[in-house]
């Protein structure tokens, strides 16, 4: 097997670098997935080895769509994506649990639990559980890498999908891993190999796999008893601790001496394991981030224990609350907290998306939004968002919406959308609208990138995640083929041209589409290109303050006293003036044709 | 600070964070220690507020570094060094860069930049070390490298030789900006009492 980098015996790498090793060590030949964070850059980094054949699916459906298939001809084959992605690929998932596969089938899943970059906090283990599918649950990178191998085993020797859980703790924390040949090898032999019993799912054969299922649960709970990463660290027995993930950490810095069960399989649970070390320790304690998914468990088997009743189900855990929340030790905490203002993320200077939320803001229409970069278009001073509830919804809400509101709703709801999440599942979307003859317009912000994730190509973007030139979906066709009469492509950095393209589509009385389209300024094309920046003329400026209102982070507002309006010879009311910094602006003009004063201008180059 | 430690980088999205905790970590890592580091992804990348957590020592559990227990902080903006203050306890050291990154609200003209920072910090008696990282990256010719600027500054207080850093700097900076990357590290340095 041959790879691209060289092996040191000691590797500096984060959760995600780890998994990628691990899939490589354990000789995956197919992964597929959409990026969502914490969880992309497994791809990313699996695209570095040979031997694997990669690929950003255009949603997690798709992806373990994929990925089953593979495993269907005989390779191990993995996919990855975030917790609400699994919820869009749950449908094949629980049906890939009857099936089972040839090749060793691993659904990498990160949860983000305090929801640093989602729209909700969810637990994965939960889909473990109803799926009936074993679920391993490294605590750190190392760890994750291992897990891999293990993964892929029991995959193989139990038929079965196997769920790998990370959160952002693991993800994106850096540790030392330590390479090492590929150990564990495949099983299967690719090929085609007609099992049609094992493969179609039509009920009569469903019911037979059923009970497959039941007896690999039965297997798998047996398992569970001997598997190598449930391990008890016996120390001090007053306090015996249940717990995984990252959570295990936690409780080893703040109780170095208590006695630990540490499981590494969190779905089937090893109960006799779990019996034996609750009868030895004095008081027992679950310790998990989110749901009581051990506890309730362990509760159901007779055992009394500790767990949500002490431990937050909200958010991240760590140290100091854990060693708080058991022992009521006050934290470390020297210095109070001193009200600081907030700093929001925000939209690049010069994102093509800054100027569609403009005007959409101007207008006075409910705008249904969607995943992506342009989220931020909720926040002021742009605040043109109204909704936003998951990848790709925000047609379907736009739609329902003005079925509910009839011929009200006319003209007063737009839903936007961004290129990946169109393709991802707006598209189904847009076609109910046709069929179910709406009237409304939906805003397909086209910057050819999934660019909230990290500029990871799309459909839309004529590239492969491999680096291949691909086929690059044309939305104007797309549109039109799906049924939509009326289509207009705007630059968005153009305000006149978009506010007149969407008040004539938002007023039709038709379903419409308005294409947005400019490139992101963070596509390494976009980044070379030389900028040409805009400066303010600060004498002209009046202080009118209108530029300001786009949010640009290039434009900064000073503000002045009476007497210092006087000295700098402003009218004394004029409350400040506004200032372009030339290191932050990328030239996109957008605020050009703002100012009525022609305080905004390029220095002829 | 001796073989075990918490350092917390804070600042801005696209300040160079990420760069100079793993120049940090790298450095740590050549001594044999364990070092884990954490970090958020995400929004933090559309200017927000951006952390990393690294923690070194003969075996480190878990990834984040708890409050009151953060022996250097290293803060690449003003303010967000006053937001970290439940992470330090009265010996930590703070090495602050002057740089103003103003938040939207300021920018916007809504708030006004609060102009006591470093004062706030000084005033509950912990040591800060303040360094004009722009000013002095823009000396050494090389304006992004002010991150590195802050690295020299932060190395002083820690338990690694000089020289450790240089390798390390060498070896993760592109050689056309390495000199001008070993000259900020230098002024960072001086800045930091060295
Ligand atoms: S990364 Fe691209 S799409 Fe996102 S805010 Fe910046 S310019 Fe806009
Ligand atoms: S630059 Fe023009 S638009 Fe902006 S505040 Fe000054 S006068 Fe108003």
């Amino acid at each position: 097997m041959t790879q691209k980098k060289t092996v040191e015996d000691r590797l500096w790498f984060s959760g995600n670098e780890a998994i990628a090793l691990g899939a490589h060590e354990a000789g995956v030949k197919v992964a597929s997935g959409y990026p969502g964070t914490p969880s992309t850059e497994i791809l990313e980094n699996l695209t570095r080895y040979d031997d694997v054949y990669t690929e950003w699916a255009p949603n997690e459906k798709v992806a373990l769509e994929v990925v089953i298939g593979a495993s269907f001809a005989g390779v191990r084959a993995m996919a990855t994506m975030k917790h609400v992605g699994l919820n869009v690929a749950a449908d094949p998932l629980f049906t890939a649990s009857y099936t089972g596969g040839r090749g060793g089938l691993v659904v990498i899943v990160a949860d983000d639990p305090t929801m640093h970059s989602s729209q909700n906090e969810q637990d994965s283990r939960n889909y473990a559980f109803s799926a009936k599918l074993p679920m391993l649950e490294p605590s750190d990178p190392a760890e994750a890498k291992e897990f891999l191998h293990l993964a892929f085993a029991v995959s193989e020797q139990f038929d079965t999908p196997v769920l790998l859980r990370t959160c952002t703790r693991i993800a994106h924390v850096k540790g030392v891993v330590r390479p090492e040949p590929a150990r564990t090898l495949p099983a299967a032999e690719p090929g085609i190999e007609k099992m049609p019993a094992k493969f179609v799912m039509l009920p009569a054969n469903a019911r037979q796999r059923r009970v497959v299922i039941g007896e690999r649960q039965r297997q798998l709970a047996r398992f569970a008893e001997q598997f190598e990463e449930n391990r008890v660290e016996w120390g001090d027995k007053q306090k015996g601790f249940i717990t995984s993930g990252v959570s295990y950490l936690y409780v080893k810095e703040a109780f170095p001496e208590a006695s630990v069960l540490k499981l590494g399989m969190v779905q089937p649970l090893p109960e006799k394991m779990i019996r034996d070390f609750a009868r030895q320790v004095e008081t027992l304690y679950v310790v998990e981030e989110l749901d009581p998914f051990i506890e309730l468990q362990i509760k159901a088997m007779g055992i009394s224990c500790h767990g949500k009743d002490l431990i937050p189900a909200i958010g991240e855990l760590n140290v100091a609350l854990v060693r708080q929340a058991i022992s009521n030790e006050p934290g470390r905490v020297e210095f109070e907290p001193v009200p600081v203002m907030p700093r929001p993320p925000n939209m690049c200077a010069g994102c093509p998306h800054r100027g569609l939320f403009y005007c959409l803001s101007r207008m006075g229409v409910f705008v249904s939004g969607d995943i992506g970069c342009y989220t931020l278009g909720f926040l002021p001073p742009l605040s043109a968002m109204d909704s936003c509830v998951c990848m790709g919804a925000s047609i379907g809400v736009a739609h329902g919406m003005a079925k509910a509101l009839g011929a009200d709703g006319q003209g007063k709801v737009v839903a936007v959308i961004g290129d990946s999440t169109f393709i991802h599942s707006g598209i189904t979307g847009l076609i109910n609208m046709v069929y179910n003859k709406d009237f409304g317009t939906v805003v397909i912000l086209d910057n050819r990138i999934t660019a909230m994730t990290g500029h990871q190509p799309n459909p839309a973007s004529g590239a492969t995640l491999m680096g291949e030139p691909a086929n690059a979906i044309d939305f104007e066709q797309l549109c039109r083929a799906v049924g939509v009469k009326h289509v207009q492509t705007v630059n968005p950095h153009d305000l006149k041209a978009t506010r007149a393209a969407l008040k004539e589509e938002i007023e039709r009385p038709e379903v419409s589409v308005v294409i947005t389209r400019a490139p992101c300024v963070l596509i390494p094309a976009e980044k070379k290109r030389k900028k040409y920046p805009y400066g303010t003329i600060i004498a002209k400026c009046t202080g009118c303050g209108v530029c300001i209102r786009l949010g640009c982070p290039a434009i900064q507002w000073t503000p002045l006293t009476p007497a210092e309006a006087k000295e700098r010879g402003y009218k004394e009311k004029q409350k400040g003036f506004s200032q372009i910094s030339e290191e932050v602006c990328n030239g996109c003009g957008q605020c050009v044709a703002l100012c009525k004063f022609e305080a905004i201008a390029r220095e002829e180059n | 600070m001796d073989t075990s430690g918490n350092i917390l980088f804070c600042g801005v999205g696209g300040q160079g964070i990420l760069l100079a905790s793993e120049i940090t970590a790298h450095v740590l890592l050549a001594t044999g220690l364990d070092v884990k580091k954490s970090e958020v992804h995400g929004m933090a990348q559309r200017g927000g507020s951006v952390e990393a957590h690294l923690r070194f020592g003969k075996k480190v559990y878990s990834p984040l570094i708890e409050p009151g227990t953060v022996d250097i902080l290293v803060a690449f903006e003003q303010l967000e060094a006053v937001r970290y203050l439940p992470y330090l306890h009265k010996k930590s050291r703070v090495i602050v860069n002057t740089q103003k990154i103003l938040p939207p609200a300021v920018a916007t003209g809504k708030l006004a930049y609060p102009g006591d920072s470093l004062a706030q910090l000084e005033q509950r008696g912990l040591a800060v070390v303040p360094v004009d990282g722009f000013a002095l990256a823009k000396e050494a010719g090389e304006i992004r490298a002010a991150n590195v600027v802050l690295v020299g500054a932060m190395s002083v207080f820690m338990p690694v030789a000089e020289q450790e850093f240089v390798k390390v700097i060498e070896k993760r900076v592109p050689p056309r900006f390495r000199e001008a990357n070993m000259k900020a590290f230098q002024k960072g340095r001086r800045a930091g009492g060295k």
